[in-house]
């Protein structure tokens, strides 16, 4: 969305640049939109403590990827994510971001071109859905019709109906919602960076599982440079494409993919956070779009059942899958429930167990178990239907990717000083591009 | 009155915002609304007659003063009652400090801010009638001019219209201030 970016010049300047010096594996899914943010010796201390809270931490966070920050709590991963928009000042060092230096340009004008999301969405109350959108676009000074019509368009991005959300206040909506909303807000003025801070730590599981599903759809059209705190390792493995581990005083103890932390751990610290079961975790390593998907017969609202049923009894599969007008799944029905309508309604089954393609295979199986059933629907983009998952896949999937860890060169992260003026696209690591039959966000 | 009570309400919030963020004068500005509130409204009168004279302008600075109170100490509940999550995301969308106070805090903060000018009105009325001692307007006239002549004819019926009058005027500008507190709150933060 290139229109949307136009103010964004400052920190987009160089984004074309440094998109092509990363030769980004992903640049084959669509431009580049992230933005490059290096971190160089950055320290952080509170006056009347020993112990800097961030300890001279040089880290490179390549355009365009997600990086997840994982730690106990009160390591200084949420310090360090807010010096990059800087929330909150750093004491030393410098913040780099698409090659400029922004530790001294102005934090508010800063902050508009970063999106920012927290715990619950970070809503305010007495505001519309729409004004909530709106905010940043306003501040930036756009006009009052591009600023209705970007709402909707993100409206639409986190799969809410904008007819029905736009004019609702916050205190009416779910958590779930409420933290697509607060996504959608961060994303309004289309900036490159998009800082998280726990953002899916206030939703129950499952709700959980489908933003994070959601959020790597949105990832995957947008290509957004993502820098995302939590304490949750699973979800560290599923969102990231690198994942920086620290331990207290923001020292960074591993920076790698998920894949390579997992088969590598740096040390018995690593080991401890990733927790027993390391072996079952490659479950969240692998992507339900990477397994095979079963086509079913589909059927619109209005079609007549008979049609239907005579369709899936050529077809021999167990369900016909009911689509509305964007296509998103609403029923599934089996011959013997076809054989007692005439027509299909448009009703809609709120028990059926939907994952998204990004969704891990844990997921999969997850929702399976929850349903009780031996498949699950699986949606794309925007929740459009793309196919069937069943459990026999799953187990095939487990077993082919038990075998497989990637070699990759991690971008840079370190703490001691030692490593002295990292130019940015010098230091721009390639992704993994050797065919990770486990990695979900290529090809 | 009216003019009273809306001056009241600009010098507190103003009052408020600039102390709330600062611990030491927050607790400055609720201790003096608090014993502001103990003066007996008489014995301020008394005491304004010195600086302003007799007239409107003594009356109408113990009116706002005693107005005042109430509204500053909701202000300050209101205002630090604001969610430091909810500050930190404008701060993190890039709203500045004015910014931030126009569009989220004070917003927020309005239906307790509302509450206290409602406090504010009932008090007030009372007050106003005392502020005839030093000639200022009001009904407050009938109720002296009928103490002072307590056992003459019709003095008792004038203390009652004066009364009356008092009471009638307040539940109607507790009418108006819940009519414009309906206008004022957003739907989104509605009890």
């Amino acid at each position: 969305m290139p229109e949307h970016a136009a103010h964004n010049a400052e920190l987009d300047a160089e984004s074309a640049q440094s998109a092509e010096s990363a030769g980004n594996s992903q640049s084959a899914g669509g431009t580049e939109h992230g933005a490059a943010i290096l971190l160089q010796e950055v320290t952080k201390r509170y006056p009347g403590q020993a112990k800097p809270a961030v300890g001279g931490l040089t880290l490179e966070i390549p355009s365009g990827s997600v990086v997840m920050f994982v730690g106990p709590s009160g390591c200084g991963k949420t310090t360090t994510l807010k010096m990059i928009n800087r929330l909150i000042e750093p004491t030393e060092g410098e913040i780099i971001i698409n090659g400029k230096d922004v530790t001294d340009m102005d934090g508010d004008k800063l902050r508009r071109q970063i999106g920012y999301v927290i715990q619950a969405g970070g809503l305010f109350p007495h505001m519309t859905v729409a004004a909530n959108i709106a905010l940043v676009p306003k501040m930036l000074g756009w006009d009052k019709k591009r600023i209705a019509a970007r709402v909707d368009e993100l409206l639409e991005l986190v799969s809410l109906d904008p007819a029905v959300y736009r004019d609702r206040y916050p205190k009416e909506l779910s958590g779930g919602q409420q933290q697509r909303v607060g996504v959608a807000r961060a994303l309004a003025a289309d900036p490159p960076v998009l800082l998280m801070d726990e953002p899916f730590g206030a939703v129950d599981p499952i709700t959980r599982q489908r933003l994070q599903d959601e959020l790597l759809a949105i990832q995957d059209e947008l290509h957004k440079t993502i820098v995302c705190v939590t304490h949750d390792f699973e979800e560290a493995m599923k969102l990231g494409d690198w994942i920086a581990i620290f331990d207290e005083g923001a020292q960074l103890v591993q920076y790698d993919s998920p894949e390579r932390i997992l088969a590598q751990p740096a040390n018995e610290f690593v080991e401890s956070f990733i927790g027993s079961g390391a072996g079952l975790k490659q479950l969240s390593l692998t992507r339900v779009k990477e397994a095979e998907l079963s086509q079913p017969v589909t059927a619109s609202p209005g079609d007549a059942a008979s049609d239907v049923l005579s369709r899936l009894q050529g077809d021999g599969g167990r369900y016909a899958v009911v689509l509305d007008s964007r296509r998103r799944p609403i029923q599934w029905l089996t011959a013997r429930q076809l054989s007692r309508m005439q027509f299909i309604s448009d009703q809609v089954d709120q028990e059926l167990p939907i994952v998204g393609d990004q969704a891990t295979l844990n997921d999969a199986l997850d929702e399976m178990l929850v349903a009780t059933t031996g498949n699950a629907l699986v949606t794309g983009p925007r929740g459009a239907f793309i196919g069937i998952i069943d459990v026999e896949t799953v187990t095939q999937a487990i077993t082919d990717a038990r075998s497989a860890s990637g070699e990759s060169e991690a971008p840079v992260g370190l703490n001691s000083g030692a490593m002295s003026a990292v130019a940015v696209a010098a230091t721009q690591e390639q992704e993994p591009d050797d065919a990770l039959p486990m990695d979900g966000r290529e090809a | 009155m009216v003019q009273c009570l809306i001056l009241a309400t600009v010098i507190a919030i103003l009052i408020a915002v600039l102390t709330v963020r600062i611990p030491w004068l927050a607790g400055l500005a609720n201790g003096v609304s608090a014993v502001g509130l103990t003066i007996p409204s008489f014995a301020m009168i008394g005491l304004m007659i010195g600086p302003f004279g007799f007239g409107p302008l003594p009356a109408v600075v113990v009116v706002t003063f005693f107005a005042a109170l109430p509204i500053l100490r909701n202000a300050l509940v209101g205002l630090s009652g604001v969610p430091a999550e909810t500050v930190e995301a404008a701060k993190g969308i890039g709203m500045g400090r004015l910014r931030r106070l126009l569009t989220v805090e004070l917003p927020m903060a309005w239906p307790v801010i509302m509450s206290g000018i409602r406090v504010s009105g009932q008090m007030v009325m009372g007050i106003a009638a005392v502020a005839a001692y030093v000639l200022g307007p009001g009904l407050g006239t009938f109720i002296f001019n009928g103490l002072s002549r307590l056992g003459g004819a019709n003095a008792l019926n004038q203390v009652v219209v004066g009364v009356v009058g008092v009471v009638i005027l307040a539940l109607i500008l507790d009418l108006l201030l819940i009519g414009v507190s309906r206008l004022t709150i957003r739907r989104g933060i509605r009890a």
